[in-house]
């Protein structure tokens, strides 16, 4: 038995160690335990206390369901648009290179950058995107104020940031499609779009998985745009936490309101729910893969 | 690749994934013994001289103006030099505050504090350095300095500035909508709240412009009237007080026909200086360099700024901070000199010409300077006068006990909820329930 392969890969498990599983365990220890506010302290055990405290807390629950609203209109849309401009990417272009860097130019651009340009595209009174609506004869929208409204300027943020991303992976897979195939379909007399429902997307499934799992991961901590979009000085995710998604939740527990212990056990609770939809992803690519094979 | 590294006789023997196990078990008790082991925060750091090339180092929020005077410190002690961070909101400042706090790490060696969150340093002083000293002594009006002594006589932080509240007005949106324009017959107007609504109904039967900036500001110049706004002497939270309440129903009841409906800081409220949002607001001496910055400076063509000698229902001091100094900084005499040196009456007077912020220094009060100050910007007005008498009408200050800075978060909170189309009664409920969750 060797040693060196594991040294080889050790320095990732330390690292993990330090970053990612210390502060997991530290942090399940911290949700069992009272804070003390003003003295910045860990309290007493109290046991679960902090947990029917975060499970009974309605602005918690409703974090809940602004994080799945915003996942669910992110990453759908984000996924599907992807693989269009992953298609259209994968034609004969003049100039291949400067397109397809141009669709990663949003990713390059910092988050909080972003979230200034939005910022004001979506403001509520004096925004670009309304001076449009009303242009065109339409209502203007709250964008801060309406719930649903408010997590589809968000997920426009994110789908603005990563579908381009996204489309990259795709393109690469997509470029890995054997071009044989393509021309027996050809022969076979399908035409494009044939070729694309019934070649390109078959034969990107694995990659669509990662992407699909990757994104679901991402969608569910969101945290920069709703906070940054917020722009009350408590950035709270809206003054009635119209999109306040559960990670900032975890900091507005955290470091605003200084219970430390409740925050804990809101990251334990969210780091479940997470487990437990990776895992549903984990048996449908199972399932998927098995048929496919 | 595949069939290298997952073949089954390479599969190392089970024990390993029990060593493994044991490692890992290893390296987590050992980090949780090693953050354990944490220095006590509430020791002093061991202190230090600064070395060649090191600063002092101080974070403000919102404009302090020290700029300048710390260029002209910095000029006459290069032995002790001091910079300065910037963060532009409170809370923001107060958030990461509260992070460094709870780490004990990267503290500044002096921080800014907001008026309201001084409480919290006193319910808590073991953190903090004391600063009482003969020099400073009755260096400050007497409500700044109690708000910053702890029972047992320790100084936790030296005030800045103090903020008397006038009424600032836009006189050409007034002349507009056919109101008096001179300040002292604008302050005539205003004497009282019901007043000043009254007059803001007239106002906006006539014009476009909402009547104030934002429902927050309205009901937080009312709130600094009320001896107990949110916590008894004993620190017990009351909220659910009538006083309180009233101050609640007012404000949402004009909410609809007098406020943009915008929250205070926010960008819509920030736009509404320079798209005639607005003819009023609640003005303290700090007020002015941000009226000044958001509506543009010089002026856009026909925008008339002016201050009333007036405050509805009397006085009424909003904000002024103070600088304190954690036990955690290493430079602790040296933090505290120039803590006196900025604080002191000269240096105040400076600021307050160049930025307005009102000092809260009885000897910088009296100071010809500050008294004859007249500023241009807002239409030639004596602020220097103007805000010495705003600042001797003040008859109450409010009761502010630890949790006072949290609370007030969450009473803007439910004030927004309202402006933004919720019903009154349902967000004051929510108010009630997220304080509890703040115990």
């Amino acid at each position: 038995m060797k040693l060196s392969p594991y040294l080889y890969i050790s320095p990732f498990f330390i690292l993990f160690g330090l970053v990612g599983l210390f502060p997991l365990i530290y942090t399940g220890y911290l949700s069992l335990h009272d804070w003390e506010r003003l003295y910045y302290q860990r309290g007493e055990f109290i046991g679960l206390e902090n947990y029917r405290f975060v499970l009974t807390d309605p602005v918690f629950l409703k974090s809940l369901v602004n994080t799945f609203s915003i996942f669910l209109m992110s990453s759908v849309p984000q996924v599907i648009v992807a693989v269009a401009v992953a298609a259209l990417l994968d034609n004969h272009l003049h100039g291949r290179t400067f397109w397809r860097m141009s669709v990663l130019l949003p990713f390059v651009v910092a988050p909080t950058a972003a979230v200034l340009i939005f910022g004001s595209l979506f403001a509520d009174k004096y925004g670009v995107v309304n001076a449009i609506l009303d242009g065109v004869g339409l209502e203007p929208i709250r964008w801060h104020v309406e719930r649903w409204w408010s997590h589809f300027a968000i997920a426009g943020m994110v789908n603005w940031r990563w579908t381009g991303y996204n489309a990259l992976i795709f393109l690469a897979a997509m470029q890995a499609v054997p071009r044989d195939l393509y021309e027996s379909a050809a022969l076979d007399g399908a035409g494009r779009i044939r070729q694309f429902f019934s070649v390109t997307l078959p034969m990107i499934r694995p990659t669509m998985i990662f992407v699909i799992v990757t994104s679901t991961i991402g969608g569910l901590q969101i945290f920069t745009e709703p906070r940054l979009f917020d722009d009350t000085p408590q950035r709270e995710g809206g003054p009635n936490h119209q999109y306040m998604t559960s990670t900032l939740y975890i900091y507005v527990k955290g470091i605003e309101d200084q219970f430390y212990g409740r925050a804990s056990a809101a990251a334990w609770v969210l780091f479940l729910i997470i487990i437990g939809i990776a895992l549903l992803n984990f048996g449908i690519t199972r399932l998927l893969t098995r048929r496919h094979a | 690749m595949r069939t290298t590294t997952t073949g089954p006789g390479r599969r190392p023997p089970r024990h390993r994934g029990r060593l493994a196990l044991g490692a890992v078990a290893a390296l987590v008790l050992g980090l949780t013994a090693a953050c354990g082991g944490d220095s006590d925060p509430t020791e002093s750091a061991e202190q230090q001289e600064l070395a060649e090339g090191e600063a002092l180092t101080i974070t403000t929020f919102g404009e302090f103006g020290y700029d300048e005077l710390i260029a002209q410190w910095n000029e006459e002690h290069p032995e002790l030099r001091v910079e300065q961070t910037k963060v532009s909101l409170w809370d923001d400042w107060k958030n990461e505050l509260n992070t460094l706090l709870q780490a004990n790490e990267g503290l500044p060696d002096i921080v800014a504090i907001e008026g309201d969150f001084m409480p919290a340093l006193v319910a808590a002083p073991e953190r903090w350095v004391d600063l009482s000293s003969e020099e400073v002594e009755g260096r400050w009006l007497e409500f700044k300095s109690e708000a910053a002594t702890t029972s047992d006589g320790q100084l936790l932080g030296y005030a800045t500035d103090a903020g008397p509240e006038a009424i600032c007005y836009r006189a050409d949106l007034f002349e507009e909508a056919g109101l008096p324009t001179d300040r002292d017959e604008v302050a005539a107007l205003m004497t009282t709240w019901e007043d000043y609504f009254a007059l803001g109904e007239e106002f906006v039967s006539k014009s476009d412009a909402k009547w104030y900036d934002a429902s927050g500001s309205v009901a937080q110049a009312m709130l600094n009237q009320v001896e107990h706004p949110f916590e008894q002497a004993d620190n017990t939270v009351d909220v659910e007080n009538d006083e309180l309440r009233a101050v609640y129903d007012t404000v949402t009841g004009y909410s609809e026909s007098l406020s943009p409906g915008v929250a205070q800081w926010s960008d819509d409220w920030t736009a509404g200086f320079q798209n005639d949002g607005f003819a009023t607001i609640p003005c303290p001496g700090w007020m002015r360099s941000n009226i000044r910055d958001n509506t543009g400076d010089p002026a856009p063509k026909g925008v008339v700024w002016d201050v009333a000698d007036v405050f509805p229902g009397g006085g009424g001091n909003w904000g002024g901070s103070y600088l304190a100094v954690p036990k955690a900084s290493a430079h602790q005499e040296q933090a505290k000199e120039f803590a006196a040196w900025i604080t002191a009456p000269e240096q105040q007077i400076q600021i307050f010409e160049q930025y307005g912020n009102f000092p809260s220094q009885v000897e910088a009060l009296e100071d010809p300077t500050l008294l004859e100050s007249v500023d241009p910007y807002f239409n030639d007005a004596p602020v220097g006068q103007i805000f010495s008498n705003r600042a001797s009408a003040i008859t109450v200050q409010p009761y502010h006990g630890p949790l006072y800075s949290d609370i007030l978060g969450k009473f803007q909170e439910a004030i927004t909820r309202v402006d933004q189309g919720e019903d009154p009664d349902k967000s004051w409920e929510t108010f009630v329930t997220e304080v509890e969750a703040l115990q």
